[in-house]
């Protein structure tokens, strides 16, 4: 009952940890690729919010669960879209590199 | 088969078909866009209180969908935006050579993806679900803006996956607190302890994020600026307005009861601010989509700078019909601006305010457009954009918010100014520029929605009417009787 | 009566608007056939309201546009007043206009904002709520601007950037003035003017300000008249038509009706609102005569005397007395015959013989002697010499002054023809007395175009001729606005 019950609160706070840590690493790093990967511990983070909450005592609320594998489905499928983008924008400069010096469509 | 069902399904069932077809996807908009206007048509005839659960289940498992007066009202602005960019683009997505090709193959699974994404987060209420259709949208956006320029729609990308997240936090939080996330039930259940308050707190975060409203506005200029001319008019009409309205359901409906009215100033005072600062930006641009995009940026903070006034107003029912006409007006004269800026800068294969010289008289219906869409994005009358800002103009006088009212007609003006600058370009010069004839077809679309855009503005009761249908009861009032003696 | 002749009155000139919008250049005599026919069939429609409306009709035709706010026209008879003045304007100003131009770059877009501006003007003069009036009002502004810009060149553009400025400006400072009426009086009709008896005076006189300030910019009062001088780089049927009669006229007619319909006599008088305006319109009358007499081009010497002018309808509403008013309102139409032939003319000297400054009016008498026969009759009357039209507003006005016992006004009055003398007599001096510069031969009236230019100011300098000669009579402007002080603001 204890063990079951400290388990609630630990998913959730943990989820809330690595939320945190992964918005300080989207905020403070500036490489794309870093960006990507902290978007995915905030993810992680709130994956186990959702889950750990739905624990109940004996018997788990299927709901939440049902909500965080649709969550976990669509995340994987952003990060391979931002995954793609990121290395043509790398394979576009190197090809932009070799002939000017700036790459392009640097925005404001 | 419900139309609720079929307005969802038919896009994705033309994205899918268009995957198939490969070459000629294009085409498949000719058959689009009669089905989905009709549609669109029987969605706004529908019973006032229409709804319909999905495969049916039951609340507060099933999805409900319901064509309430927000539905109504969008859904066939954006069937309209998306028919008159599919025509548009059926031209300048026409595969012809390299990577021109590859950009057809894209585009036109994207536009349905996108189309079908909003029109489901126009129509349900379920907020996980809405979470599902703003990550369908955004990843359309994205995969647009990101034609134009890779850098911009990176950045949007990351910025837009971190509002998703925040989002889903908050739908995480109250999933759990009180076991449904469906904003009609909510709406019964809400009480304003904490979990609730930091749910509300994070997911409007989240959204405002990818509504761009001021200070979180940084991605879109870019982003929106750099795209090709048909995707920049989908990303500025029609996929910011998504967030929105989620807003719009998440403060006057599953939350009417919780959110005070200090938050409620908060967003209005964002969004004076955005009116303010995209205007003053829109007035300092050279670029001329620039321009456009920043003019985004200001409208935007229209939407927002109603909600105090929804809020205070002794019958809220014309401050909400101002709001949601301030959308569909928007949608209409931003998707032609972007339509029209785009055959103008084309023409004379420049992007800057100066190239516009001339125009007038080498495209004269291309610069009618702009200028149509112009008069409703300034506010001037008859229009669409004078009706929903004379409403909130009406509002903001009568709750004496002084504030509110400065701004409203400062924002006019400010409008006024960096709208009227390329027109006025446009008709210098006596001697009119050598550009290619403009294809009649093409200037129809843009022409057709800033015509729309202006029309609306006599069709104000039939708007107000719309809007009222099964709205929530902070946002309903009573309409003062038919006036006449 | 509810009827949709009113609309249908205000719709027409979207007629030829399309015509002229959607027909290639080579179909201009199509164009130009099509304008007149509508410009001719407006007329006749008028003249067919005047008649009904002199026996006691009335007509109007309602549509709620918003909750509490009503899309009203309605022909009154101080709308008439205006109506029949813009109608038989626009006829002369159209076949002036087709003379003027011949065949030049973007006469389709010319006379597809031309025909809006008429439509604009038309609604301004029948609306029957301030809510219709703003529409309409804006309208104006915004079909005007394309024909302010016509010629494209760097004076224009920096002419309609402060078009835009001044008159959107004001615009919205009217809005407001009439939203913040509407939310506590609630709706403002012009017919049933609102019970303002529980407003306190201090919000009143704001409202006022407010509106009447607005409207102000248009009918160019110090110190908002800046817009017009520089909209003089419009071509002169624009400058003659609009910018002497329809906008600035909208603007004076709009304080007129605040000042009548909407406020009316006893409260303004009660918050103490009419001798301040007075005195600004008298300042707007001095200060616009100086600046006239200190200009060299013959353009902006005339858009000064209208600044000047047009105050004198502000006078005239603002003093609230029986005469007074006949002399504001009969100015309003006076003011407009006189100044659109002086507009005629100096368009005409410019495009024929190329005469822009005072000082190349040397000898442009035996040059153009019917042009400049016109013009000095335009002149005459500005100057208040009996028999022309503008003798009977100062008449009337003078008169007003003193029965509202406002004897300064006469000193107004004098002083400003004074200053017209100073500024239109050496013009006509020139034209008349001194040798032209070099003898070439000009024949004036040698082709149809040139007749087309010449004769429209002919007519209206006949007209102000007329309406001065007789007065009098039942038909003049002068007994429709003893009709209109009768029937409406002497109760």
């Amino acid at each position: 009952m204890t063990i079951s019950t400290s388990l609630g609160h630990l998913f959730p706070l943990t989820g809330a940890a690595l939320v945190g840590l992964g918005l300080f690493g989207f905020i403070s790093l500036r490489h794309p690729l870093r960006q990507l990967l902290a978007v995915n511990v905030i993810g992680a983070g709130i994956f186990l919010i959702l889950g750990g909450l739905g624990r109940g005592e004996g018997v788990t609320d299927p709901y939440p669960q049902a909500l965080v594998i649709t969550g976990i489905v669509v995340s994987v499928a952003l990060t391979a879209v931002g995954a793609a983008m990121i290395t043509r924008l790398a394979e576009e400069r190197r090809a932009a590199g070799t002939a000017s010096d700036q790459p392009k469509d640097q925005g404001p | 088969m419900s139309p609720l069902d079929l307005l969802v399904a038919a896009p994705l069932a033309f994205m899918v078909a268009s995957l198939v077809v490969g070459r000629g996807g294009r085409w498949l908009i000719l058959a689009a866009s009669p089905a989905m206007l009709a549609l669109s048509a029987w969605l706004v005839a529908l019973p006032p209180d229409a709804a319909h659960l999905v495969g049916d289940w039951e609340l507060p498992l099933g999805i409900l969908l319901r064509a309430d007066g927000v539905a109504r009202l969008l859904v066939p602005a954006t069937s309209l935006c998306f028919v008159a960019v599919g025509l548009y683009a059926w031209h300048e997505f026409s595969p012809k050579s390299g990577r021109e090709t590859a950009r057809a193959h894209t585009f036109w699974p994207l536009l349905y993806l996108m189309w079908g994404g909003s029109n489901a987060g126009y129509l349900t209420t379920d907020l996980f679900n809405l979470y599902v259709t703003i990550e369908m949208v955004s990843l359309a956006a994205v995969a647009m803006a990101a034609m134009g320029s890779l850098a911009a729609g990176l950045q949007y990308f990351l910025i837009a996956l971190v509002g998703s997240l925040a989002y889903l936090l908050g739908v995480a939080l109250l999933a759990a607190h009180y076991d449904t996330v469906d904003a009609t039930l909510l709406a019964i259940h809400a009480r304003p302890d904490l979990p609730t308050l930091l749910a509300i707190t994070v997911m409007t975060a989240g959204l405002l994020v990818k509504t761009a409203l001021f200070p979180l506005h940084g991605w879109l200029p870019p982003a929106h600026a750099a795209a090709p001319a048909p995707a920049s008019a989908l990303l500025s009409a029609v996929v910011v307005k998504l967030g929105f309205v989620i807003i719009l359901r998440l403060w006057f409906e599953a939350f009417a009861e919780v959110v005070r009215p200090a938050a409620m100033h908060l967003l209005g005072g964002m969004g004076a601010l955005a009116i303010l600062y995209g205007s003053i930006q829109a007035i300092r641009q050279e670029r001329l989509k620039s321009l456009v995009a920043y003019s985004t940026v200001a409208q935007l903070g229209y939407l927002f700078l109603a909600f105090p006034l929804i809020s205070n107003a002794p019958n809220p029912a014309e401050p909400w019909a101002a709001v949601l006409v301030h959308a569909v007006a928007h949608m209409l004269a931003k998707a032609a601006m972007f339509l029209a800026a785009g055959l103008m800068l084309k023409a004379v294969a420049g992007e800057r305010i100066s190239d516009l010289a001339g125009l007038a008289r080498a495209m004269p219906l291309s610069v009618t457009a702009f200028a149509l869409a112009a008069i409703s994005l300034t506010g001037l009358p008859p229009s669409g954009g004078f009706t929903a800002k004379f409403l909130l103009l009406h509002a903001a006088i009568e709750q004496g918010s002084v504030v509110y009212a400065a701004v409203l007609v400062i924002g006019g003006l400010l409008g006024a100014v960096y709208l009227f600058r390329p027109l006025s370009v446009a008709c210098s010069g006596s001697a009119a520029p050598v550009v290619k004839a403009e294809a009649p077809l093409r200037v129809a679309a843009p022409l057709a929605l800033a015509a729309l855009a202006v029309a609306l503005g006599f069709a104000g009761m039939m708007l107000i009417e719309l809007s009222s249908l099964s709205a929530p009861p902070a946002a309903a009032g009573p309409l003062p009787a038919e006036p006449g003696r | 009566m509810m009827t949709a002749v009113p609309l249908a009155l205000v719709l027409l000139p979207l007629i030829p608007a399309i015509i002229s919008f959607a027909l290639p250049e080579r179909l201009a005599g199509w164009r130009n056939a099509a304008n007149l026919f509508v410009a001719l069939i407006k007329v006749l429609i008028v003249a067919d309201l005047l008649r009904q409306v002199r026996s006691g009709v009335d007509l109007e035709w309602r549509y709620t546009i918003l909750p509490g706010h009503d899309f009203l026209l309605r022909v009154d008879t101080l709308a008439l007043l205006f109506v029949s003045l813009s109608v038989f304007l626009w006829l002369v100003t159209t076949i002036y206009a087709i003379g003027y131009f011949g065949r030049g770059p973007n006469l389709a877009r010319f006379f597809g904002f031309f025909n809006l501006c008429v439509l604009a003007a038309t609604g301004v003069a029948l609306s029957g709520t301030a809510v219709t009036f703003f529409l309409f009002y804006e309208l104006l502004t915004l079909a005007t601007w394309p024909l302010v810009v016509h010629n494209g060149d760097e004076k224009s553009l920096r002419a309609g950037r402060i078009y835009l400025a001044y008159t959107l400006a004001g615009s919205a400072a009217f809005l407001v003035g009439i939203l913040w009426l509407k939310t506590l009086v609630g709706s403002i009709e012009f017919t049933a003017p609102p019970d303002l008896s529980a407003v306190p005076p201090l919000t009143l006189t704001l409202i006022f300000v407010l509106c009447v300030g607005g409207l102000g910019v248009k009918a160019a009062l110090v110190p908002f008249h800046g817009w017009l001088p520089a909209a003089m780089a419009a071509p002169a049927p624009v400058s003659a038509l609009l910018h002497a009669v329809a906008v600035v006229k909208a603007g004076a007619f709009g304080i007129v009706r605040m000042i009548y319909d909407v406020y009316g006599i006893g409260t303004v008088a009660e918050l103490g609102l009419g001798p301040p305006l007075a005195a600004l319109a008298s300042f707007t009358i001095l200060y616009g005569s100086l600046r006239a007499v200190m200009q060299t081009e013959i353009k902006k010497r005339l858009a000064y005397s209208t600044v000047s002018q047009v105050s004198y309808i502000v006078l005239g509403a603002s003093l609230v007395g029986p005469f007074a008013v006949i002399g504001g309102l009969v100015h309003l139409v006076h003011q407009g015959i006189m100044k659109i032939t002086l507009f005629l003319c100096a368009g005409a000297l410019s495009n024929r013989l190329g005469i822009k400054a005072v000082a190349d009016l040397d000898g442009a008498g035996r040059r153009m002697p019917v042009t400049m026969a016109a013009f000095s009759i335009g002149a005459l009357g500005m100057i208040g010499v009996p028999p022309v039209a503008g003798f009977i507003s100062k008449w009337y006005l003078g008169i007003g002054g003193l029965q509202s016992d406002a004897s300064w006004v006469v000193a107004v009055l004098a002083g400003s023809s004074l200053l017209n003398a100073a500024y239109f007599l050496p013009m006509l001096y020139r034209a008349w007395l001194l040798p032209p510069p070099e003898q070439a031969a000009f024949r004036e009236l040698g082709t149809a175009s040139d007749r087309m230019l010449v004769l429209p100011a002919v007519v209206t300098a006949a007209a102000s001729l007329a309406a001065g000669v007789f007065a009098s009579s039942s038909f003049s402007p002068l007994t429709w606005a003893k009709l209109i002080a009768e029937m409406g603001y002497l109760k």
